[in-house]
Parts: C-alpha cells; sequence; structure tokens
C-alpha cells in the first residue's frame, strides 16, 4: 500500500558541516556573479522586439520555403533585413527587421514584408507578425525594469519587517547574487530578452525568496530554542533539518517547469530554461550563501546570550 | 488546529463546490440562461487575432487648439482696433503670443481678448491665461489642467470614431481600452491581417468643403492670406489654391455611400447632409454656381467640380478616381467620423490562428505532463499525505479555473505556464507540513501531537513564503502588458488558492482520515 513511502530526498537526522565549505560557496558564486556582470556589459543580453523594436514575421509557405525567392523579393520592396531564416521544419520561415526610424514606417515595413512574401510565394500563411515601434520597446523596457525593481525593495521590506535586519540584508544580497547569475546564463544561452524573461526573473526572484524565508525561519526558530549552541552549528543544524523540504519543492518545480522547456513551445521554452536555472542557483543558494552571509553579519548579534551580554544602555534623560 | 467545527467544515466544502460550479462553463453549455455562465477567455495568442497599440498624436491637438486661438486673437485684436505683429503660436510653452505696435493700447488689448476669449480679468482658474508685459508682448497660455482635459477628451473621442471604425469593417467583437494617457489599444479576436484595418485608422478623415480662389498663382513662392496651396490627392505634383475658410464641414454628413455610376463605370461616394449641412451647402451652391467647389480631406484635394446648378436636397456624389476598395474605404471613413487627432498605429501583434492551436496543443501537453511528474512526486515520496496533498492539488487547480472565470481573466500562454508553476509551488506549503509532522514525530510526540504542532508551526513559514512570491507577482501586474500579464494574473490567484487548498482542505482530510482509523503511528 502507499500509505508511508519508503523514499526519502535524504536520510533522516543527516548532519552535513554546510558552512565548512562558506568561503568556497561565496567565492564560486562572487566569481560567477562578476562574470555574468562582465557579459551583461559584453556581448549583453540579446534584446528581443520587446525590448528592442523592429519586426518579426513567421510563414508557412505551401511547400519546402524557396529562401532565395524570398530573399529577393523583400529586396525588391528595399526591406533591409537582418535575417530570414528557417524556423524549426522547413516550410516555416522566420524574417526579422530592424525598427524603422519612425513608427509609422516600422508599421508600414511589416505590411510590406506581407507584400512581399505574398509576391514570392503565393499561397504562403503568415503565421505571426510582430512589430513594435521603438517608442513602445522603450517603454516597455522602463516598466520591466520598474516592476524588478520594485519587488526587490519589496521583498526587501517585507523580510526586514518579518525578520531582524541580518537576515534582510542576507536575503537581498543573496538575491542579487541569484540574479546576477541568472542574467549571466540568459547572455550565455543567447535567449531572447523579452517581456516573458522579465516574469521568469521575477519568478525566480519569489521562489528563491521563498527558500530562503523556510530556511531563516527555522534558523530563528532554533536561535529561540537552543539558547547557547553556536551560531555555525546553528545555521548547519538549521539547514539539514530543512533540507528534505528544500529539495523536495525545488523538486516540484523543477518538474513542473521541465516539460515547459522541453514543449512548451518557442515562447515558453525560454521561460521555462530560465525557471530551470534559477531553480537550481537559487536552491543552492539558500544553503551556500545566504546562510554564511548570515553567519558574518550575525556571530556575534544574534545568539541572544551575546545580547544579554552587553552593557544595557543608560536609560534616556528628559 | 485539529478540531475543525461542522460550520467550518461545511464552509471548506461550500467553497470547493462553489470553485467547481464557477469552473464548469468551460467546459459545459449553460443549462439555464438566467445561470451566471462565466467563461476563461483566450488570449489572442491562444486564439489567433491581432493586437494594435495606437498613439494619439498629442502635439497635433495642442497646435489645432493655439492655431484656433491665433484665429481668435487676430479677429478680436482687429475688431478692436489694436495695432499687433508678429502673432504666433509656440507650441513649445503651451501659448499664443504677439506684441503690440503702441505699449499704450495695452488696456484695450486685454480687453479684446478676455472678451473675446470668455476669461474673466480676475481669473480664478480659467483655461486660458492672458498676460501683458511691460515690452509690450502679450501671451495667451493654456493651462496645464485645461491642456490635460483637451488632451483626455480626445483620446475619449478617437476611441469612439475607431469603434465606429471597426464596427464597420465587421469585426467581431472587438476591444477598444484606453491605455496609459494617449494610447489606445485595439484587440481584434480572428484577425490575422490587420492591414487595412491599420491603414483605416491611420487616416484622420477630416473632410471639408472649400471655394477656391481663382486669382491667386500656385506658382508663387507662397500663397496670399487666407489661402493655401493643397496638392491634389492623385496627382500631389498638381496644386490648387485652396482657401481656408471651410464652408462646409464633414461633420454635418449623415451617410455616405460607395456606388458605381452607371454611365461611367466609376467608383464613388454618395453623401447625404444633416439639415444645417444641407441648408449650408444649398446655400454656398446657390451663391457660387459655375465656380469651382474643392473637396478636402486630409489637406488633400479629392477633387474640384464646377458648381452646375444649386445642389438644394443635401445630398452630393464624390468622384475622384476611385477604385471599388478606396470608395468602399472613403465611405466608411465618412460615416464613422473624423478623429480629433491623427492616430499611429506604434505597435502590432498578430497571431494566426494556426499558430493559436499549436501554442494549445503545446500548453496543454506541457500542462498535462507537468501536473502527472508533480503528483508522482507527492505520491511517491510523501505515502498517503502525499496523495491527499495531490487530491487537494486537484481541487486547486479546479478553484483556479472557478476564481479566474468568475474574474473574466484571459487566459494566455504565459498563464497556462503560469498554472503549472502555481501546481508546483502549491504542494510546498504540503511538503513543508509533513516534514514538520514526521520531525515532531521523530522527537517522539503522538499522532495528534505531532500532527497539531505540524500545522501551526509550518502555517507561518507557509505565509510568510507566500507572502514574498505573491509580492513579486501582482508588482508583475501591475507593470506587465499583455500575455505577461496574464501570466501574473494565474500565478497570484493560484497562490491564494493554494493557501486555501493546502492548509485548509488538506488539513481537514487529514484530520478526518486520522479520526476515522485513530491509526497508532503516523504515515509519515
Amino acid at each position: 500500500m502507499l500509505i508511508r513511502s519508503r523514499f526519502r530526498l535524504v536520510p533522516d537526522g543527516t548532519r552535513i558541516a554546510f558552512m565548512r565549505g562558506r568561503f568556497l560557496g561565496l567565492a564560486v558564486s562572487a566569481v560567477l556573479s562578476l562574470l555574468s556582470l562582465g557579459l551583461f556589459v559584453y556581448p549583453g543580453l540579446n534584446l528581443g522586439i520587446d525590448f528592442k523594436g523592429g519586426i518579426v514575421i513567421e510563414a508557412l509557405t505551401p511547400g519546402p520555403a524557396d529562401f532565395a525567392k524570398i530573399r529577393a523579393s523583400l529586396t525588391h520592396e528595399h526591406l533591409d533585413t537582418t535575417g530570414v531564416q528557417r524556423f524549426g521544419a522547413e516550410d516555416d520561415v522566420l524574417i526579422r527587421l530592424e525598427s524603422q526610424p519612425n513608427e509609422a514606417a516600422t508599421q508600414a515595413a511589416a505590411d510590406r514584408v506581407r507584400h512581399a512574401l505574398d509576391q514570392a510565394v503565393p499561397g504562403t500563411k503568415v503565421l505571426r507578425v510582430d512589430a513594435v515601434g521603438a517608442s513602445v520597446s522603450a517603454d516597455l523596457l522602463h516598466e520591466g525594469m520598474l516592476a524588478l525593481a520594485i519587488s526587490f525593495l519589496m521583498i526587501l521590506m517585507y523580510i526586514w519587517f518579518r525578520f531582524e535586519w541580518e537576515f534582510a540584508v542576507g536575503a537581498v544580497v543573496t538575491l542579487l547574487l541569484d540574479i546576477t547569475k541568472t542574467i549571466g546564463f540568459l547572455v550565455v544561452t543567447r535567449l531572447q530578452f523579452d517581456f516573458v524573461m522579465v516574469a521568469a526573473i521575477l519568478t525566480v526572484l519569489g521562489y528563491s525568496t521563498n527558500d530562503k524565508v523556510v530556511v531563516y525561519d527555522r534558523m530563528r526558530e532554533n536561535l529561540r530554542k537552543y539558547k547557547s549552541m553556536p551560531l555555525r552549528q546553528l545555521i548547519d543544524l538549521s539547514i539539514n533539518e530543512t533540507l528534505n523540504r528544500t529539495l523536495g519543492t525545488s523538486m516540484t518545480v523543477f518538474l513542473a517547469s521541465l516539460p515547459l522547456a522541453l514543449f512548451g513551445g518557442e515562447t515558453l521554452s525560454g521561460f521555462a530554461w530560465t525557471m530551470l536555472f534559477g531553480i537550481v542557483v537559487g536552491t543552492s543558494s539558500s544553503i551556500f550563501i545566504a546562510a554564511p552571509i548570515l553567519l558574518f553579519l550575525g556571530e556575534h548579534r544574534l545568539r541572544k546570550d551575546a545580547v544579554a551580554a552587553r552593557p544595557a544602555k543608560p536609560p534616556a534623560t528628559a | 488546529m485539529l478540531y475543525f467545527s461542522r460550520l467550518k467544515t461545511a464552509l471548506i466544502l461550500l467553497a470547493c463546490a462553489l470553485g467547481v460550479l464557477f469552473s464548469l462553463p468551460n467546459v459545459m453549455r449553460a443549462p439555464a440562461g438566467w445561470l451566471p455562465w462565466r467563461q476563461l477567455h483566450l488570449g489572442l495568442d491562444l486564439k489567433g487575432g491581432s493586437y494594435l497599440l495606437l498613439q494619439v498624436d498629442m502635439d497635433a491637438v495642442l497646435r489645432e487648439r493655439l492655431e484656433g486661438l491665433v484665429d481668435t486673437a487676430r479677429r478680436a485684436l482687429i475688431a478692436g482696433n489694436v495695432g499687433y505683429q508678429s502673432l504666433a503660436a509656440q507650441p513649445a510653452q503651451d501659448r499664443v503670443v504677439f506684441r503690440l505696435r503702441d505699449n499704450a493700447q495695452q488696456a484695450a488689448a486685454l480687453k479684446a481678448l478676455r472678451d473675446a476669449l470668455g476669461t474673466s480679468a480676475a481669473g480664478a482658474t480659467p483655461e486660458l491665461q492672458v498676460q501683458a508685459s511691460t515690452d509690450g508682448t502679450v501671451s495667451i497660455t493654456l493651462s496645464p489642467p485645461a491642456l490635460q482635459e483637451r488632451a483626455s477628451a480626445a483620446v475619449q473621442q478617437s476611441i469612439e470614431i475607431v469603434r465606429r471604425r471597426i464596427d464597420e469593417t465587421g469585426v467581431v467583437d472587438p476591444q477598444i481600452a484606453r491605455q496609459g494617457v494617449d494610447r489606445i489599444v485595439v484587440q481584434l479576436p480572428g484577425v490575422s491581417d490587420p492591414e487595412r484595418i491599420k491603414q483605416l485608422l491611420g487616416k484622420t478623415a477630416k473632410m471639408t468643403f472649400h471655394l477656391l480662389d481663382s486669382a491667386a498663382n500656385v506658382t508663387a513662392a507662397s500663397p496670399p492670406p487666407g489661402v493655401e496651396f493643397l496638392p491634389m490627392q492623385d496627382n500631389p505634383a498638381q496644386k490648387l489654391p485652396i482657401r481656408k475658410r471651410v464652408e462646409v464641414d464633414g461633420g454635418d454628413l449623415t451617410d455616405a455611400r460607395a456606388a458605381e455610376n452607371p454611365q461611367t463605370n466609376e467608383w464613388v461616394v454618395d453623401f447625404a447632409f444633416n439639415a444645417a449641412g444641407a441648408r449650408r451647402f444649398a446655400d454656398i451652391t446657390r451663391a457660387n454656381t459655375g465656380k469651382p467647389f474643392a473637396i478636402v480631406l486630409d489637406n488633400k484635394v479629392i477633387s474640384a467640380p464646377v458648381i452646375r446648378e444649386p445642389i438644394i436636397g443635401g445630398r452630393g456624389q464624390i468622384s475622384g478616381r476611385f477604385d471599388a476598395r478606396s470608395a468602399t474605404d472613403l465611405a466608411l471613413l465618412l460615416r464613422a467620423g473624423a478623429l480629433p487627432a491623427p492616430l499611429t498605429v506604434v505597435e502590432e501583434r498578430s497571431i494566426g490562428p494556426e499558430l493559436g492551436a499549436d501554442s494549445i496543443r503545446a500548453g496543454a501537453l506541457a500542462l498535462g505532463v507537468g501536473f502527472g511528474l508533480v503528483i508522482v512526486f507527492m505520491g511517491v515520496f510523501y505515502g498517503l499525505f502525499g496523495w491527499i496533498a495531490n487530491l487537494a492539488l486537484v481541487v486547486n487547480l479546479i478553484l483556479m479555473l472557478g476564481v479566474l472565470s468568475l474574474l473574466q481573466a484571459t487566459l494566455t500562454l504565459p498563464g497556462m505556464a503560469g498554472i503549472l508553476l502555481t501546481l508546483g509551488m502549491a504542494v510546498d506549503a504540503n511538503i513543508l507540513i509533513n516534514e514538520r509532522i514526521r520531525e515532531e514525530t521523530r522527537a517522539g510526540r503522538g499522532p495528534v501531537a505531532a500532527m497539531e504542532a505540524g500545522f501551526q508551526r509550518a502555517f507561518s513559514t507557509i505565509l510568510d513564503s507566500n507572502a514574498t512570491a505573491l509580492l513579486a507577482h501582482v508588482m508583475l501586474f501591475v507593470f506587465g502588458t499583455g500575455p505577461v500579464r496574464g501570466f501574473a494574473v494565474t500565478i497570484t490567484v493560484g497562490i491564494i488558492t493554494s493557501l486555501f487548498t493546502a492548509t485548509m482542505l488538506a488539513r481537514l482530510i487529514m484530520v478526518r482520515w486520522y479520526g476515522r482509523l485513530r491509526p497508532a503511528a503516523l504515515p509519515v
């Protein structure tokens, strides 16, 4: 009967001394994040048309696509494409154009591509047209960054409100390291950075915070429970106690994202791969980054006995 | 934590039943007409269609208003016998300025202007501010609130005209809404090639009738006062000297139809005026028989026929080398009315029905496989309590559908990803509770105490961890647009419903199970 499970991700009573690897963890993380920042500067994100503007047209030709003919027809219409390529099947064509000098020209160019396609290969079905003007893409970029920044601030405030400030700082520094690595991942994989990627990053942010909150919550509980345990030992204990949950939840979110990456189609697969990467980074950073930062920040402060040993402030006089 | 009163049990079950009820419309037809049968809408990315973002040219609204002020000021100053020079609009400063020839006339100038513009001398918070400085310059400045109001009215009016034009094309169920200050979103389900609609929306369609100045020389460098040289629609090189004064305005039209002239086989547009327009039209044609009369559309002359006889019925015909399509489009534009300001399409996103169907298939496949994987994982690693969590997860999915249908939310492709991710994250609460119960059991507590402690201790953690995720997605909803918003909506709704199913429903089932069987040990 399935009543009691025999499977555990890690056996009960596991006691791994994670804090022994704290310098290594931080160092690896810092190096990866620095590298990511470098990649962000050069070559930079592969901005999609949401943020860069331009035109993307996907079309289905009746037979195998005749690219030479399509290119010739586009050139004839004086359309300066940045790419005419096969997209999956051999009758699936993807045409890209840079954004035009003004909004009306961008829209007119999109319509001309339709005509050019119809002339080159009559019977072509246009599957998708995205034509985004420069002012719209600038606004979208602004809104995307604002969403990220404000979410970040709100998470900081929430943790600050619910935990001691050491926890908030630990969480935010870790989240920054997570996000930089996710951006590095996006640069390396050349995944298109569109608005849906902002959604992916925000979801990773939410997921990663969630993970940190659970581990922190246990530390806070243990701080009250074991008054005399050294902080380092206490942090290790808390991580180990929550290890099954941390890995379990990572697994379920990972399992939910995997099919999206594999068969979610073009729009969702980039999103899902970013999620998968974020889950791995977010889970490991809870253990190897967030906890050591707390250890450094709270070595002398978070212990109740240490607080009690501090000289009491003289009462303020009027 | 272990005791559920009858009322509470009933409420939890009622909530689940309501969820099922509200999600039913998505899978079956309404059994009776009076039921509020609300379905989840499919986004354009799933069912195919066009999304257009239009920008209202606010500068044009301002310029037109200032040009109007220049005219009013000119007339007022001439009527008041005030000498002036360099009267001009300064759009960058939202004002009209001129210089007095004689500074002593300042009071007279101000009085003439204020009378004409209807602003009081005390000027509480008028739309306009008339000011004179000591060096003899006088300015009429539009106040920012008045400008905003005018801009807002222009957008509102544009939406109305856009709606009429789109309705005329026969698109079913278009959605037109304002976005931000000066943008309009148009969603056209089922339209995968919006080229014609883009062209129709890109035309201001301001039609006016003017007399010509036969004495003017169109080759001159600049037209005489009150006259402008406008190009012919079908031959831009040819220009005509058009008097600026509008004799009859297209706003007075009541109908316009494209028709084929049986004699010439040419396409024409027949139009009819309302009573006021018909009277004006009759007066003008009577007084100017034998002279050319220009029909001007968006600063281009469509035609300038010679008036052969007075037209008194208020009906007329425009012929200007049309073909069937251009005549039909012009008639449509004239029926729908002119836009208060030019519109520019700044974004188009069109999805063909084939691609939409592909996306639904891909999304559904991913959803099914992902759901299956999560369920198997929970069953394998958490045994009976895992299956209870799975049951709660299924209810969560139904509740999500119910709430989203009730909100009439739009399901987009990223929204489907949101559903799947929510399912993956929802079991986190169950995992937290189960792990906690297991720990408490290992610490030597009996089944009741372990369950009690497990629910209680896990609850604050669950709240904290969900609150932060919720914050991030609410922000995404506020700042996101289009399909991404669909993602934010599903995941936000999913987080809230999962809090209910994981902490209330799953707990209720676990407690009931324990109460009935009273096992000596918990299956953790």
